[in-house]
Formats: structure tokens, C-alpha cells, sequence
């Protein structure tokens, strides 16, 4: 595990330094089995298990607009699922809904743009056109930006996508 | 049968300090009914109504949140009634306008109108409570239980629209008004 180069607990500590305790959360193989059940394990955490994306999209404004900062973890098929939620409660809404989305079977070290994998590939491209800033995440030393992009994404009231491109462990 | 609006009147004598997430039609109404700035209308996306009150309810679980849906909304989201039950908060009450259509889209009916036992799926998923009301004289007499029972609450509201009012969607979703509720909501 020492030569792997993205744990979970580096996005988690992230989550933490900038003052998140609401995880909104619809399992992602690429960040269930190492993230999200130990977020699930971990008493400084609240997290809310929804059965459907766009959900999370409006849980999060809500939220927000009480006060709290959350980030939101779903799987790239998720994200596709609730683009009109995305777009019209997050994009034209102005709410700050920080979405954490892993890129399932997308290829180690090849941008999602050039993955084979078609669902990936049109990830980036679909949020330049809506306008939602991202950044992918592959390895430790990207994970330091975690807390810079929900700490933009709160201050600026504008949605945001950190895309994992590889299992964290 | 009760007319919506006069629904939402009686429920509106009986408001204290409750934060009111209402949408489509009964949106439109209660900002005509009772402006008041703890009103969140800012869904932005059909059926998101009851999760954008479920973040509320979390965030704030020192007030009580009153959802007004629609059977239309709801068919789209039946899936948070479950997320909603699994947080079980003590502040939610999901009041349902059940008209049996689309009434913003025509009103064109809903898949199986008026078949449906909404309180009874609510029940199923979890919730706390539920009723089904379709008298004025019911609503305004279950209220103040209503209002002070632990949630989560479901309640069908059978209605028919009553008085017209105007349609405004841009003060719906009005980012201005949606900071001015996150302020007065930050203050209370």
C-alpha cells in the first residue's frame, strides 16, 4: 500500500480540513469499498445514503442554504443520471454542490478525455459546456486540491466536479 | 376535495416560525398568500422539492420544515420518501397537493390518478405519521397536532385548484430571494 499512489485517506483528511460533515453518498465502485465505508465508519462524519443522484444534488443545496458545507460521491452513471437537476438547481440555481464522481474503468494514468471507455470519455467535455469546474484527481499530491475546489466552489456559490480516476486505497 | 388555496390559508393562520418549501402551483400561491422570506421555492428541478427540505431539515433541525409537493413532483422522486425515512428527521412534514395531474403542464393526468395511496407508500418507506385529509374542516382541526408532532409526518392533501394567481417563476428561483432566505434563516 505504501507505493500506491491514492489513498482514501488523503481525500478524506481533505473533506475534514475544510469543515465537511455531510456526505451525501450513492455507492461508486471506484470509492466504496476504501472512502466511503470509512467515511461511513467515521463518527465525524453525517452521511446521507440517497437511491437516486438528482436527490443528492437538491440535499446538498438544502444544506447549504442552512449553513453547511457537504460534498456529494456518485459514480460517473450518476452524474449522466441527473444532469437536469445538475443544471437547473446547481448551474442556474448558483448552489454550490461539490460532486465527487469516480470515472468506473477508466484506464491509470490516461486522461478521461482519451479513455476507451465512452461513458468517461465524455465526462470533461459535458461539464466545459455546462460550465462546472473539475479537476481530476489520480494521486496524492492532486488530493491537496480537494479542499482548494470546495473552498472555491462555496465562496464563488457555483458547482464544482472532482473526478476520481483511480480506486483510492 | 379541498381548493388548494384556502388550504394553504388555513395552514398559513396556524404558522409560527417554520420554514415552508413549497412547489409548482402551491409555490406560486403561497408567495401570494404569505410572503414571508422563510419561504424556499428555489428547487430549480422537477420532483427535488422534498430532498431540497431534507437538507434543510438536517442543517436546521432546530425548526420545522413544511414541504407542500405534488403528486406529479413526487412520482419523480419517489425515492426520497426511503432517503427520507432512513435520516427520520423529527422536523420534516411532507404535506402532498394531490390534484391528480400535471396542473402546471396542462393538466394532463398522472399515471394512475387518484389510484395512488400516497400515505400508505410514505408508511411503507418509514415515516413516523401519516394522514390523508380531503376536508377543509379535517386540516384546519389535524393541524396543530400536526405541527407539534415529531416527524417524519406524511400527510395527502386530496385538492382542487381554487383562486387564480399569477405565475411568477423568476421570483421562484430568484437567487436574490435565496439569499435573503439564507439570511433570515441564518438570524432565526
Amino acid at each position: 500500500m505504501a507505493d500506491y499512489p491514492l489513498t482514501a485517506a488523503a481525500i478524506k483528511s481533505e473533506f475534514k480540513r475544510v469543515g465537511i460533515h455531510f456526505v451525501v453518498a450513492l455507492p461508486d465502485r471506484v470509492t466504496s469499498h476504501y472512502l466511503l465505508k470509512g467515511i461511513l465508519a467515521d463518527p465525524d462524519f453525517h452521511v446521507v445514503q440517497v437511491c437516486k443522484e438528482d436527490e443528492g444534488i437538491s440535499i446538498c443545496s438544502g444544506l447549504y442554504a442552512s449553513g453547511h458545507k457537504s460534498v456529494f460521491m456518485m459514480q460517473y452513471t450518476g452524474f449522466l443520471d441527473s444532469i437536469n437537476a445538475i443544471r437547473g438547481v446547481a448551474v442556474e440555481g448558483h448552489f454550490p454542490v461539490c460532486m465527487v464522481v469516480g470515472l468506473l474503468g477508466k484506464e491509470p494514468d490516461v486522461a478521461p478525455t482519451k479513455s476507451k471507455k465512452y461513458g468517461v470519455k465524455i465526462i470533461e467535455p459535458i461539464l466545459d459546456v455546462m460550465g462546472i469546474e473539475h479537476h481530476l484527481i489520480e494521486r496524492d499530491s492532486d488530493a491537496n486540491q480537494i479542499g482548494a475546489v470546495i473552498e472555491k466552489s462555496f465562496a464563488t456559490s457555483s458547482p464544482s466536479a472532482i473526478l476520481i480516476g483511480r480506486e483510492p486505497r | 376535495m379541498m381548493k388548494r388555496d384556502e388550504m394553504l390559508k388555513a395552514f398559513t393562520r396556524r404558522r409560527k416560525d417554520e420554514i415552508v418549501v413549497a412547489v409548482y402551483t402551491a409555490a406560486q400561491e403561497i408567495t401570494h398568500i404569505q410572503p414571508n422570506d422563510l419561504n424556499y421555492t428555489f428547487v430549480g428541478a422537477m420532483g427535488q422539492g422534498s430532498s431540497h427540505a431534507l437538507g434543510l431539515a438536517l442543517g436546521r433541525p432546530d425548526k420545522k420544515i413544511v414541504v407542500f409537493d405534488g403528486d406529479g413532483s413526487l412520482l419523480m422522486n419517489l425515492g426520497s420518501l426511503v432517503t427520507i425515512a432512513n435520516q427520520a428527521p423529527k422536523n420534516y412534514i411532507h404535506c402532498l397537493c394531490e390534484n391528480g395531474c400535471y396542473e402546471t403542464n396542462g393538466s394532463v393526468l398522472t399515471p394512475r390518478s387518484g389510484q395512488i395511496r400516497f400515505a400508505e407508500l410514505a408508511k411503507t418507506a418509514g415515516y413516523r405519521k401519516t394522514y390523508e385529509i380531503s376536508d377543509l374542516a379535517e386540516w384546519e382541526r389535524e393541524l396543530p397536532n400536526i405541527l407539534q408532532s415529531e416527524g417524519p409526518i406524511f400527510i395527502t392533501l386530496k385538492v382542487e385548484p381554487g383562486e387564480a394567481y399569477p405565475e411568477n417563476f423568476p421570483r421562484l428561483y430568484s437567487i436574490e430571494h435565496r439569499e435573503k432566505f439564507r439570511q433570515t434563516l441564518a438570524k432565526s
